[in-house]
């Protein structure tokens, strides 16, 4: 049922590769040899269902949590991601599904968290200038940059985690859920952010539950089950109902009845007079 | 809103945005003050109300206690609880605590005599030796935090016992180690004053780098297209600044004048506020105790943070330790006890700093001890016992502490986080 072969490694434009990945949490086996090859200039969906492990995944790749067994290649090198910063070091940026962001903060403090310009006298004036940059690309709508990020939508502080991810010019971008709280104007934002990061050669891994999203900007869907690949699918050719079923693993599932349901809905009506 | 001038000339990048109000002139400077304090961003404003309040009070009960000797006497005896305070604003950014600072400060009193009068060596080696052994204390109550998980108030409790203890140890006994008067540290914490010119000057300095500090500032934010704080305003709040710290000299320079040692801690109060406001570690502290694990995703090392605010907290109270034994020209068995812990955490808390970590400031320590120390001059004129001070404190503490749950509550309501 996989379509998508791994690349091989040693192959300099895979981006990040992961073999074998395990991760428990005391008894209960999070993630599974879990395989993933993301390429410069690639767009990676990973879906799967509520607890499926796709976040699981994302915090090991940015060194929150350390796997338990498996093996992580950047570029071909073997590397051990075992802190946020070497992550950072390394040119992996993560926006996370709780965002991650310091709420007693005010805006422009959690964009550049850890990576102030000029460490022993901030430079707040080209911070402010570069936040407000950066808020404006992704249509932003947030009035002032003064307010402690506690005073912020749900939105809006997604935009912020999202805005925070691109400062340090990244090599590899993980977004969870990126557009989960967002409106509209800004989700098409973030889907025109991830063309544009993948056109400048960057990796991109992208949880979303949205599967209009995931076949608008995926070039690969990656699907998790229960922790382990269930499958790696081209996106171009690769239909929902595909996709759904191997989420749920099964062609006969929730979501295919409830869409049978509903043509047969519909086709009754058309029948009436 | 939109006139012909703002159409030709594109607003600042910050203030683009047709729901933001912005301040055009003085009036709407002070409008959207009082907007800020009905909404609960009181900032230092129920401090600076709470002294006027305490200093009426005292000064109705006995007209000596406004009196310049006895403001000069303030400005001295404030200095060794206000320094220990600064260390506690520090762990109390991070959300921890630290019990034992007056331990602490009693046990680097303590080493500073012993090693000054028993072992007859250089002030600056004994002072350098309390406070090398105090910062070392901070660095195990940091191993202790972050590598075994002892929560901090327990691992400072602990220290509290201990290091009073030691304390008694290093005194082996004595009740009291006098230092002579003659040393430098017995005439700095009571005898030496600033020049009376020099004070001017120093107050006239303050002022001028205060409003070119800001006119660089407002000249920066204009040039990168940002929005600037107009200069009439900037004006005005230099001019009051300068008013106020020259009154405040002219007043203290009536009788013994401004104290080398009140200068010193002014001078610590504004390092720290540098520190935490200005610099990339004061950022990482503040977010630690908004979001510790927010700030170890942005590749924050926490446990270096938290560490290093446990050195600076014991290596500040072993300074204010120092002080206060200067300030006595004797080390004793006592010093550090009963209400040193309480007075400086309270001195933190009354001045504007959360318990809840991730809010307060350098300033919060100064006006705090200003108000508790008020309170214990004020008391001590009147001939009322500790008892009085105790009841009155605690009082002081808890109106302080109510206040800023009440102002979190309406900051919370009015989107001032
Ligand atoms: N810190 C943790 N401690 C214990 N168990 C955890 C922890 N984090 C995740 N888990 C468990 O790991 C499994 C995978 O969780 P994960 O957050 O990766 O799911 P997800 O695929 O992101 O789901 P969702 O779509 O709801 O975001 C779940 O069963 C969860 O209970
Ligand atoms: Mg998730």
């Amino acid at each position: 049922m996989s379509t998508g072969t791994a690349v091989p490694l040693g192959n300099t434009d895979t981006a990040l590769s992961l073999r074998g990945i395990c991760k428990h949490f005391g008894a209960v086996a999070a993630l599974t040899d879990i395989d993933l090859d993301v390429a410069a200039g690639e767009v990676v969906a990973i879906v799967g269902d509520n607890g499926a492990g796709k976040s699981t995944l994302v915090k090991v790749l940015s060194g929150v949590h350390a796997a338990d067994a498996g093996k992580i290649f950047f570029h071909g090198d073997e590397v051990s991601l075992g802190s946020p910063a070497e992550a950072h070091a390394m040119g992996i940026a993560t926006v996370f599904q709780d965002l991650a962001l310091c709420e007693n903060l005010d805006v422009k403090a959690n964009l550049f968290l850890g990576q102030e310009l000029r460490p022993w006298m901030l430079d707040e004036v080209a911070m402010e200038k570069r936040s407000w940059e950066l808020l404006r690309e992704l249509s932003a709508k947030i009035p002032t940059l003064d307010v402690p990020v506690a005073a912020l939508s749900g939105g809006q502080r997604q935009t912020v985690a999202i805005a925070r991810s691109l400062l340090s010019s990244p090599k590899v971008v993980l977004l969870d859920e990126p557009t989960a709280a967002l409106g509209v104007a800004q989700t098409a934002e973030v889907l025109n952010l991830v063309e544009r990061l993948k056109d400048n050669g960057l990796g991109v891994v992208m949880i979303s539950h949205n599967m209009e999203d995931v076949r608008a900007v995926a070039d690969r869907v990656a699907v998790l089950r229960l922790g382990r690949n269930n499958g790696v699918f081209d996106a171009r050719d690769v239909s929902s109902a595909e996709i759904v079923a191997a989420i749920t693993g099964a062609a006969d599932n929730v979501v295919s009845r409830r869409a049978a349901r509903h043509t047969l809905a519909q086709r009754e009506e058309k029948e009436q007079p | 809103m939109s006139t012909t001038e703002d159409n030709r000339v594109a607003p600042p990048a910050d203030l683009r945005d047709e729901r933001l109000a912005t301040p055009r002139d003085i009036a709407d400077h002070v409008r959207a003050g009082v907007r800020r304090v009905r909404d609960g961003d009181l900032g230092a404003l129920p401090v600076i109300a709470g002294i006027v309040v305490i200093w009426t009070i005292f000064q109705v009960l006995n007209p000596t206690f406004l009196s310049s000797t006895n403001l000069v006497n303030l400005s001295f005896d404030m200095v060794p609880i206000g320094v220990i305070a600064l260390g506690i604003v520090c762990v109390l950014l991070v959300g921890q605590i630290d019990l034992s600072v007056g331990s602490v400060s009693g046990l680097s009193g303590a080493i500073t005599a012993v090693v000054m009068v028993r072992f007859e060596q250089p002030t600056w080696l004994a002072v350098l030796a309390a406070l090398a052994a105090s910062c070392l204390i901070g660095w195990l109550y940091g191993q202790g935090f972050n590598r075994i998980g002892v929560p901090s108030f327990v691992v400072t409790l602990a220290g509290l016992l201990a290091f009073l203890g030691v304390q008694l140890l290093v005194l082996q006994g004595e009740n009291a180690i006098n230092l002579p008067f003659d040393s430098t540290l017995v005439k700095f914490a009571q005898l030496w004053f600033v020049p009376d010119w020099l004070a001017y000057t120093l107050a006239v300095a303050a002022g001028m780098g205060f409003s070119a500090a800001g006119w660089v500032r407002a000249r920066t934010r204009r040039r990168a297209g940002l929005s600037a704080q107009s200069p009439q305003w900037l004006v005005a709040k230099s001019v009051l600044l300068l008013a106020a710290l020259l009154f405040m000299v002219s007043y203290l320079c009536r009788t013994r004048g401004v104290a080398w040692m009140f200068v010193l801690f002014v001078a610590l109060v504004l390092a720290l506020n540098y520190v935490l406001t200005r610099t990339k570690y004061g950022r990482s502290v503040y977010a630690v105790g908004g979001n510790a694990e927010a700030a170890r995703r942005a590749g924050i090392n926490v446990r270096r943070v938290y560490t290093s605010v446990f050195v600076i907290c014991s290596g500040l109270a072993a300074l204010g330790g120092v002080l206060a034994a200067s300030r006595l020209a004797a080390a004793n068995q006592s010093a550090g006890g009963g209400d040193v812990n309480l007075n400086a955490i309270a001195a933190a808390v009354i001045g504007g700093t959360s318990l809840f970590g991730g809010r307060g400031s350098a300033f919060a320590a100064l006006l705090g001890t200003l108000v508790i120390q008020s309170i214990s001059s004020g008391l001590t004129l009147l001939n009322l016992d500790s008892s009085y001070r105790f009841v009155i404190t605690g009082l002081v503490l808890f109106i302080a502490v109510g206040l800023d749950a009440v102002a979190r509550r309406s900051r919370q309501a009015h989107g001032r986080g």
